[in-house]
């Protein structure tokens, strides 16, 4: 057991430092970086903002990780939010009472069924029809913006209800009700994967798909309510998103997100060939990508700059996360004796003879 | 011989993995033009050796020189730029290239920088043929099979200017007709003046092609022989270090079961166009059902019908008693048939997964996602398989990956064993795997069959087929040419014969 809490620690122990270094470097910029004070019962402050940021990332990242470990990748995550988003918003403005609970309600589930609805596209293409998850996904990205935009009729949908307002914007004792929110949905994938067999399947339709069928696991049905699942998520994310800016805006809510969300997943560990996955990993690279945004904000650098900046960050912490990089590193600094030059080998990698 | 130079010494060679001690002082050399076995049980340190030599890992101690000179290696590219090829037991090829491409790739032929083609394509061509290969060189690798697959990768190898090559597991996806094809080539190279490291867990393939030997057995040399000198038993006990008890003991053929027994899978006219000629197959409570014929004669298939991992599209099959429509693996396994494939790293353990996982995985799939097999109950059946099968390392979270081939594949037959199948149908459970393990599977399949499993026996290997079982089937060109009871009068002649005429023996 201290073995596997080893294993854990090694793997998550590169992105949390490049995360502690970011927030080390915002303290030193901004020295009010880390105050969190409680105003009205609630709580603000910057890494309260990062967390709110995160918590969509993070509820996307969710459903991407488990598409991922079982071999595939979800590339609509972005229309379907967009999808969730229009719909809501579009009943919301119909209704006469904007501010009525029930009203809401019946909007966010139309939207929830809408968006598992295209999950569950996604999933019969990939293990159904057999189309490659890339390119599966790559027809809802497309044709789901186009969709949104539809329901949206090419305009920016606005709206005045403060129950909607509440999921992106408003709080549950202390803490932002989207972080509560992302987090609930976490501990429920987390419950659902390690605490049944679920996650045991998934990494083994992922790790080996043709074993897996032959050890009698029906990888079809597994992939189909995985996709659903990711849609669902996607869907929460289009609420937080539209419900924080009061409005639905079919080409911009959740653009260009899915690459966010695999970096999140990347970032935690989840290999995109399949197989093991970690949560806990993905939410930690969520928080890691917003913390890069916030810190391009407070840092000044120039709005031209950003991607760069960006991709520096990640660069640099792939780099730190590869023993292969770390060793070969170690290596150049002092030229031991011949014994010590043997190529790196990634730890994982070590045999162990029988 | 001893007269002459060796072309390659290793002395007081040590490597050890995180404290585990993979090789200790081990001595190794290798003469010009002769062929040298390296010999040992899985784990006793000749994968380790082989990489340390080629670069793959590096040395703790010790001391390498290829022709006099001292060398180190830090990779199998700078190894083979020095004259060391390796071939090794998994083929290390892009089955999405060419023939030609997977001959040539990294050393292309080129002229101002330009890949010429042509000139590769007829390069590989003579190559080939020097090998008497007959193969379209612009056809992907994927479209030959796993044999033809392997013979590339000895041709590529034998391509660079090598001075040794080293042949690890060559011959394990091989069939009889190949291997001689492949020691016909061997014997050529050798004559040539190139030193050839062979290993393999075919001792009568080592008997027939190799000079002298060497054995290892927990990372130490046990000492080099002249393959003349060392028989064939004596050599065994050597390699794991006890006498011959376990193997003896099977000496005996199985005891015929009784007349009483019920048939519990009964193929009627089963067959599937491409893969198997229509065909009739009992199986009885406790009895050993043994497929023999060469490779590619329709065993696999005969197995992938029985358990649903291929549709059948003619014939049915009852289990007992009632009829079955076999739909797919979770339908054989819910008539509790269980099948352990042939290819174990393509189709059998799943590499990332560790030992526990990859042994509750069959079981945990029956009971399906939602009711997981409680901790404690994982546990207790683990621990119990990976003693009872002898398991090592006996660590459950250790990834399968780093496993030896026989110790991955008892994971297998635990994963199917804990699913307390009625019938078990193993394909090759035995190859490329190490004696002592060999021994230990086949104690166990007899075992098995006692308890009163019926098991459908599957292996390349006659002496191994006619020793555990109880009826033998005959396949050749994927058709069931005959069935015969095991009895003193059959031999591996016997069963030889037919496999040869396809005429069901002296009758």
């Amino acid at each position: 057991m201290s073995r596997l809490l080893a294993v854990l620690r090694h793997r998550l122990m590169w992105p949390a430092a490049v995360l502690v270094l970011l927030i080390a470097v915002n303290v030193v910029v901004t020295p009010t970086f880390l105050s969190v004070e409680l105003r009205d019962g609630n709580l603000y402050g910057s890494l309260i903002d990062i967390l709110r940021q995160a918590a969509p990332l993070a509820l996307i990242g969710i459903g991407m990780t488990l598409v991922i470990a079982t071999g595939g990748i979800d590339l609509s995550v972005g229309s379907v939010a967009a999808i969730s988003g229009a719909v809501a918003c579009l009943w919301i403005s119909k209704l006469d009472n904007q501010d009525s609970v029930g009203g809401v309600l019946v909007a966010i589930a139309l939207a929830m069924v809408l968006s598992v609805a295209c999950g569950l596209w996604n999933g019969v293409l990939v293990s159904v029809v057999g189309i490659q998850p890339i390119i599966a996904t790559l027809i809802l990205m497309v044709a789901g913006r186009g969709v949104a935009q539809l329901i949206t009729e090419g305009q920016i949908i606005t709206i005045a209800s403060d129950p909607y307002k509440v999921i992106g914007s408003g709080y549950a004792s202390l803490i932002p009700f989207s972080v509560l929110m992302a987090a609930i949905a976490v501990a429920i994938a987390v419950v659902l994967t390690r605490l049944t067999a679920l996650g045991l399947m998934i990494e083994s339709i992922g790790g080996n798909p043709t074993a897996s069928r032959l050890s009698g696991i029906l990888a079809g049905r597994f992939t189909i309510i995985v996709y659903a699942a990711t849609g669902l998520c996607a869907g929460i994310a289009g609420l937080i998103y539209t419900s924080s800016v009061n409005s639905a805006d079919g080409s911009g809510v959740g653009n260009l997100i899915e690459l966010d969300a695999i970096l999140a997943v990347v970032i935690g560990g989840t290999a995109l060939t399949g197989g093991r996955f970690s949560l806990a990993g993905t939410v930690l690279g969520a928080v890691i990508i917003e913390t890069i945004d916030t810190s391009i904000v407070a840092l000044g650098v120039p709005s031209n700059a950003n991607l760069l900046f960006k991709a520096v960050v990640v660069v640099a912490l792939f780099l730190a996360q590869s023993p292969e990089f770390r060793s070969r590193l170690a290596i150049r600094r002092r030229p031991g004796p011949p014994a010590s030059k043997e190529p790196a080998q990634p730890d994982a990698k070590v045999e162990v003879p029988a | 011989m001893d007269s002459a130079t060796p072309i390659l010494t290793m002395t007081g060679i040590a490597k050890r993995f995180a404290g585990v001690v993979a090789l200790d002082d081990v001595d190794f050399r290798l003469f010009p033009g002769e062929v040298h076995a390296l010999l040992g049980e899985n784990g006793a340190g000749k994968s380790t050796l082989i990489k340390v030599l080629t670069g793959v890992y590096g040395t703790d101690a010790g001391e390498i020189r290829l022709g006099g000179e001292p060398v180190r290696f830090t990779g199998p590219l700078q190894a083979r730029a020095a004259g060391i090829s390796t071939v090794y037991q998994e083929v290390n090829l892009c089955p999405n290239l060419s023939v030609a491409e997977n001959i040539y790739i990294g050393r292309e032929p080129r002229r101002f920088g330009r890949i010429r083609w042509a000139e590769m394509r007829r390069r590989a061509a003579e190559l080939l043929r020097k090998l008497h290969l007959d193969l379209d060189v612009t056809a992907p690798l994927a479209r030959y099979s796993l044999a033809v697959q392997q013979m590339v990768a000895i041709a590529r190898a034998v391509d660079v200017e090598a001075k040794v090559i080293i042949l690890d597991e060559p011959t394990s996806s091989l069939d009889a007709s190949e291997v001689a094809e492949l020691f016909r080539v061997v014997r050529q190279l050798k004559a040539a003046g190139v030193a050839i490291l062979f290993v393999s867990h075919f001792l009568d393939q080592v008997y027939e092609i190799a000079d002298r030997m060497t054995v290892l057995r927990n990372g130490r040399r046990i000492g080099e022989y002249p393959t003349a000198e060392l028989p064939q038993v004596r050599l065994v006990s050597l390699m794991i270090g006890k006498e011959l008890a376990t193997l003896e003991a099977l000496d005996d053929k199985p005891k015929q079961t009784g007349e009483a027994a019920q048939p519990l899978v009964e193929a009627h006219a089963l067959g599937r166009k491409g893969a198997v000629e229509p065909f009739d197959l009992t199986i009885h409570q406790g009895e050993v059902v043994g497929l023999a014929g060469l490779l590619g004669a329709g065993r696999t298939e005969v197995a992938r019908l029985l358990f649903g991992a291929d549709r059948a599209d003619t014939g049915r099959v009852d289990v007992a008693g009632s009829h079955v429509n076999l739909r797919g693996p979770r339908t054989a396994m819910s008539h509790r048939i269980a099948f352990c494939s042939e290819n174990r790293r393509a189709e059998g353990v799943i590499e990332d997964l560790t030992v526990r996982e990859n042994i509750v995985l069959a079981l945990q799939a029956t009971r399906g996602w939602a009711r997981r097999i409680p901790q404690r109950r994982q546990d207790e059946l683990v621990d119990r398989y990976v003693k009872a099968l002898n398991i090592r390392p006996a660590d459950p979270d250790l990834p399968v990956r780093n496993l030896s081939g026989g110790n991955q594949q008892k994971v297998l037959l635990a994963r199917w064993l804990i699913t307390e199948p009625r019938l078990l149908i193993v394909d090759e459970p035995t190859r490329g795997i190490d004696v002592g393990a060999k021994a230990e599977i086949q104690k166990l399949i007899a075992e098995l069959s006692d308890g009163g499993m019926a098991v459908l026996f599957i292996s390349a290997e006659l002496e191994e087929v006619l020793r555990l079982s109880h009826t033998i089937v005959v396949l050749r060109d994927r058709r069931v040419v005959e069935q015969l009871p095991n009895g003193d009068d059959v031999d591996s002649d016997r069963v030889m014969r037919t496999i040869a005429s396809g005429n069901g023996g002296t009758s």
